[in-house]
Order: C-alpha cells, then structure tokens, then sequence
C-alpha cells in the first residue's frame, strides 16, 4: 500500500493498478475500442472515475486520450464498449444529450466561438431558456426574465475568471490562454456533474495557470467532478487526486499521483513514445523521467552514478 | 440626350422581383449568413414553392390561403428532403446536395409528361386572381413619380413591400433571441454549440426550413403580376441572391433588402447608360453586347466592394475583419 493513501482519503477498491475500482464511481466505461483503420486508437478495458473528485488523464502524444474523450461524449462512436454516468447508459447517446445529462466537455482546440461576444458564448452554455424554442423565441416577454438569471450567472462566472471586463468583446479578440478560461467557464454555465477538460493548460500564458488551477479546485469544492487530460506535470501533481495512464490506446496504470510516477509501466509509456531516447540507456530513461516527473528520477541517478563513478 | 433610364432605373425599388428577391435573399442570409448553412439551390426553394402556390391556384382552383399554405408547407417539404441527409454531414454536403436538387426541380417540371400540370417550359399564367380579388384599391391610375401603376400593379407592389417588411422584422427579433443565439453559435463552431447541449442538426433543419420558406413565398410575390417560368429559377438566381446578400451585408436583416435594390437599380441603370452610350456610338459595342457587359460592370462593382468592404454595406467591421 502506498504511503500516501494514509495521508489522502482512499479512493480505489483493492491495489491501484489499471481498472481498479472505486468505492464511489461516476463514471463506468468497460471495454470501449475504437480502430481507425487498422490502428487501435482506443482500448479501455475498464475505468472508473471517482465521483467528487480530480482525475488525471495522462499519457504520451497519440495515446488516445482524445478520442477516449470523444467517445466518451458523444462526438465519436466507439466500434464496442459501453459506459454509464452515474448508473445511466450513455453508449450510442448523442453528443448534446450527453451534455445535458450533464456531462460536459472543453476541447483540446479551443472552440471559442470567435464571433459572438464573450457574454454571448457563455449565455450559450446555460439551461432551461426557453427562448432556445422557435415559437418562444418570437416573443421576448415569454425569456426576459430567464434571460436575466443566466446572464447574472455568467457575469459571476466572468468575474471568477477574470473576464468581466471582456464581456462585451468578441471573443476571437481573446488571447489563446483567455479562450481557454472561457471555455472552461462557459462549460460550466450548466452546472455539469462531470467536467472532461481535454489539455485546459496547452497555450495558457504561465501566469494565468496559477489561478486555472484554483479554478479547477474550486469546481471540486462546488462538488463537480473532474476528469483532464494534461501534459502538464506541475498541474496534475498539484491538484489531481488520481491519475489514470493511458498508452497506445490502453489504460496501463492507475494510482495517487504522489506514487503512480514510480510505476515502470508509465516509464515504459512514455519511453515508448520518445522514438529519438536511446531505449536502453541509463540516460534516455533519466530524461524521460525528469519529463514526467517521475520520483524514479532519484533512483535512476544513483544508477548512473553506480555505472560510471567518475561521472560524479 | 434622354435620361428616361433614371426614373425607370429608380422604379426597380417598386418592381415585385426586387421585393421578391429580397424576400428570397432575406431566406438566403438566415441560411448563410446566420446558421452559416452553404445552400446553393435557393432557386429550388424558389422554384418549389412557387410551383406549390401556382399549380393549386391555377389547376385546383384553391383559395388564396390555401395556395399560400401549399406554397409554405411544399418549401418545408423540400427543406426536410434536403435536409434529413445532409445536414448530420459536413457542410459541403449539403451545398451539392441543394445546387443539384434546384437543378433536378428545374428540369422536372419542364418534363413533357407533367406538362399539363406544370406548363412545361412555358410556365404557368393567371395565379393573380385569387390575389387581385382581395385589391380594395379603387379602380383609377396611380401616379408615383417613378412610375404610373393601375390598382392592381399597386396592390402587389404594396402587399410584397408589407410581407418582406414584417418577414424581417421577424428575422431581426428570432436573431436577437436565445433561437438566433444558438444558429449563430452553430455558423462559429458547430461542435462548441453540441458539446453545450443543443441539438445542433434540429436548428439547421430549423433554419433550412425558415430560409426556404421565405424563398417559396417570394415567388409568389414575383409571379402574380407575371407568369411563373421555370428558367428563372436556375443556379444563376441562386447566385444572384449570393451576390445581393454579399453586397448588403450577409449578417444583418437590412442588408439583403437594400442589397436587392442596389443590385436591380445598378443594373438597370447600367443597362440604360449603356445604351444611351451605344445609340449614340459613344463605346464601340453593339447594343446584344450590352447584356453581358452589365454583369461584367456588375462583377467588378462587387469584386470592389469585396476588397474595401468585406461586411457589406451594413455588416459589422468587426465581425469582418475577425473573420478574415
Ligand atoms: N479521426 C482520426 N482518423 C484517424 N486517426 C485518428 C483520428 N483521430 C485520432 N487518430 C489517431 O488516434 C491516435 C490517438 O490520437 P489522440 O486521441 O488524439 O491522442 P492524444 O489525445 O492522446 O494525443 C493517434 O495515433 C491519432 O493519429
Ligand atoms: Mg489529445
């Protein structure tokens, strides 16, 4: 058992280790594949995300963790598998039906909405305007009113992250790093139970990352649950809760992100796709390590130092 | 010299194809401009609805209402037709799908077997008369300064006026509505607006619907002092309406109405220049030359405004010069 899990709550049922499950799961896929052509993009046996909490998606370029994504909501269909949120299926359910069963997600490539107002893209996320409707629409008495809570609701949500003084701007006016928030908090204009945040820190100017990941803490506070996918090793040791590895299509390790680093099967992930690392070599593992932050850095280290003593 | 072309260039304000036009082009905008939807077969939607309206007037005897109703309910029709297929697909799906479609509508209805019905490549006469008889204008000549009209040229050129004026007004209110929210949402990024939970194919289809119809029923308008000819309504009417949305502006409700002005008193005021210009052998060009070397004035006018004011005449700057 780690020594972690005496400090953090225990949130796995059993050993961590790929597929494990949770004691409170939102979110159960089992065996989802999707091929494009003859090449496995995605083959998850079975996860389980923990319900409350910060999941981490993590793993090399190519390993899949995109489409999972799509699959996942919507915007891509798997060839098998099925999942459920929170005991409901959602295989085969369109993508905007998945959204409202509150299952709601950011994309790798921002798609802010360039030209519509930023008051206008988060005004888009809510729910329950009826003035969405044809008929209803024609007569602004009949959405005024709803018109007005949602856009309170946005301005609070603006002013949290620091784009109130934006609203009335066009949003291809943001820079990528805004786009960014902006996305993430029109997504949370429909209070989601789940948040799927595909690489919420990719082009995030480095001084907005750290109120990003207040923002991310915070949604866990308000009871959201979190699932990303982030290069970033800062972010995930930082917030994440659990951290799920992905390479070539598949899950290979699970675990707390204090000890999940020091699993070989991530190493080997990464190492796998670092075609320019010499496989064998002491120092190709060294770098790769020091990329993802592995605590096996320290280990690898001494290694090195043990084989070539006047090295040091 | 005379300079008669002016008042009759001017006169185009009140011909029923300019109205019906910027019905038609009205359609065309919700379509391209605010849904972001690239039909090429407006002329189809045009050609449904006018056939719909014509054929249960002329050859059923159908009141006006219900004439109206077929015109309305054959465009919708032709939307779901359209639609259903494509619009689940990428977007240059449905742009083939509409330029062949508006074709195949053409050449069916000039099919000899179906002559009797459709008039073949002559076209159908006499749908006024269910219109006409609701004219309570007295029977007298009216004088506009750019044109003298009998009552029943002013009936239509005042109901035409009336319909794209309350047509675009409901534009401009379904625009500035959560509805016009999420079509705008779908032109930006239809996969944003989906992953926000709204059912993005049912809105096109909405849209496809609402654009179409108003291409149906500017028909109407257009062929009721007229006759209904099927080659009117070829892939160039279609472009047309592309160029009138452009030039107006294809993001605003003004724009496609002014636009269809602009485009048919330019024209006619090329036309009478231009001949001014041949019968009195100022350009050395012959007067069945003159046709095409107003659309090639045309071309150009439009290709100037494309490069100094992308938005059109009314369009937005902003939006343009984001978009760029
Ligand atoms: N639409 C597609 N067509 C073909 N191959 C694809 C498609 N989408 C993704 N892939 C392939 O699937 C693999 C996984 O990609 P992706 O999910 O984007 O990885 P990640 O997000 O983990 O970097 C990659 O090899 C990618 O090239
Ligand atoms: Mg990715």
């Amino acid at each position: 058992m780690p020594e972690s899990s005496t400090q953090v709550e225990q949130l796995q049922v059993g050993e961590p280790g790929p597929g494990v499950p949770k004691k409170d799961p939102i979110l159960i896929v089992d065996s989802v594949t999707r091929t494009f052509g003859g090449m496995t993009a995605v083959d998850v046996a079975h996860v389980e995300i923990p319900r409350g909490k910060i999941t981490a998606l993590i793993g090399p370029n190519g390993a899949g963790k995109t489409t999972f994504f799509n699959l996942l909501t919507g915007f891509d269909k798997p060839d098998t598998g099925t999942w459920s949120l929170d005991g409901d299926s959602l295989s085969g359910v369109p993508a905007y039906k998945v959204a409202r069963r509150g299952m709601v997600r950011t994309f790798q490539l921002t798609k802010a909405l360039s030209l519509l107002t930023v008051m206008e893209n988060m005004r888009l996320g809510a729910t329950r305007q009826g003035g969405e409707r044809f008929l209803p629409a024609l007569i602004t008495g009949l959405w005024r009113k709803r018109e007005t809570e949602i856009t309170d609701q946005a301005l609070e949500l603006l002013a949290r992250f620091k784009l109130d003084t934006k609203k009335d701007d066009y949003a291809a006016s943001l820079s990528g790093g805004q786009r960014k928030l902006l996305e993430m908090a029109r997504a949370l204009m429909s209070k989601p139970r789940l948040v799927m945040l595909d690489e919420p820190m990719a082009g995030v100017n480095p001084a907005l990352t750290q109120s990003l990941l207040g923002h991310v803490l915070n949604l866990k506070n308000d009871g959201t649950t979190v699932l990303f996918v982030e290069h970033d090793m800062h972010m995930v040791q930082t917030i994440a809760d659990w951290v799920i590895v992905m390479a070539e299509g598949k899950i290979v390790a699970e675990g707390y992100p204090a000890t999940v680093m020091a699993d070989p099967a991530v190493i080997d992930a990464y190492l796998g796709a670092h075609h320019d690392t010499d496989l064998g070599s002491l120092t190709g593992q060294l770098e790769v390590a020091e990329d993802i932050g592995s605590p096996l850095t320290g280990d690898i280290i001494e290694e090195i130092a043990e084989e070539t003593p006047d090295a040091k | 010299m005379d300079f008669n072309f002016i008042t009759l260039a001017l006169s185009q304000i009140l011909e029923p194809q300019t109205i019906g036009y910027a019905l038609a082009a009205l359609g065309l905008a919700v379509h391209f401009g605010f849904t972001g939807l690239l039909n090429f077969g407006q002329a189809g939607f045009m050609a449904v609805g006018g056939y719909s309206f014509a054929i249960t007037t002329t050859q059923f005897g159908w009141p006006l209402w219900a004439a109206l109703a077929a015109c309305v309910v054959g465009s919708i029709i032709f939307a779901l037709i359209l639609g259903i297929p494509t619009l689940r697909l990428r977007a240059d799906y449905l742009s083939i799908v509409t330029i062949a479609a508006a074709e195949i509508v053409r050449y069916t209805v000039k099919t000899p077997d179906i002559s009797p019905i459709t008039g073949g490549s002559d076209g159908i006469n006499g749908s006024s008369d269910t219109f006409n008889a609701l004219n309570p204008l007295p029977d007298i000549q009216y004088h506009l300064g750019i044109g003298t009209y009998n009552k029943e040229q002013l009936w239509i050129r005042i109901v035409g006026w009336v319909v794209v004026i309350v047509a675009a007004l409901v534009i401009r209110q379904l625009m500035r509505s959560p509805w016009g929210r999420i079509v705008k949402g779908i032109r930006e990024d239809e996969d944003a607006v989906r992953s926000l939970g709204k059912n993005v194919t049912w809105y096109k289809m909405q849209s496809l619907i609402l654009g179409g119809v108003l291409g149906g029923l500017a028909t109407v308008i257009v062929i009721i002092p007229t006759s209904l000819q099927p080659d009117n309504y070829g892939t160039q009417t279609t472009f047309f309406l592309y160029t009138i949305i452009l030039l107006g502006g294809a993001t605003t409700v003004l724009g496609p109405i002014v636009g269809s002005i602009i485009f048919w008193v330019v024209l006619s005021l090329s036309d009478g220049i231009l001949s001014l210009l041949v019968s009195n052998h100022l350009i050395p060009i012959t007067s069945i030359q003159q046709g095409p070397i107003r659309f090639i004035i045309v071309g150009i006018a439009l290709m100037l405004l494309v490069i100094f004011r992308p938005q059109g005449i009314f369009g937005n700057k902003r939006e343009a010069h984001f978009s760029a």
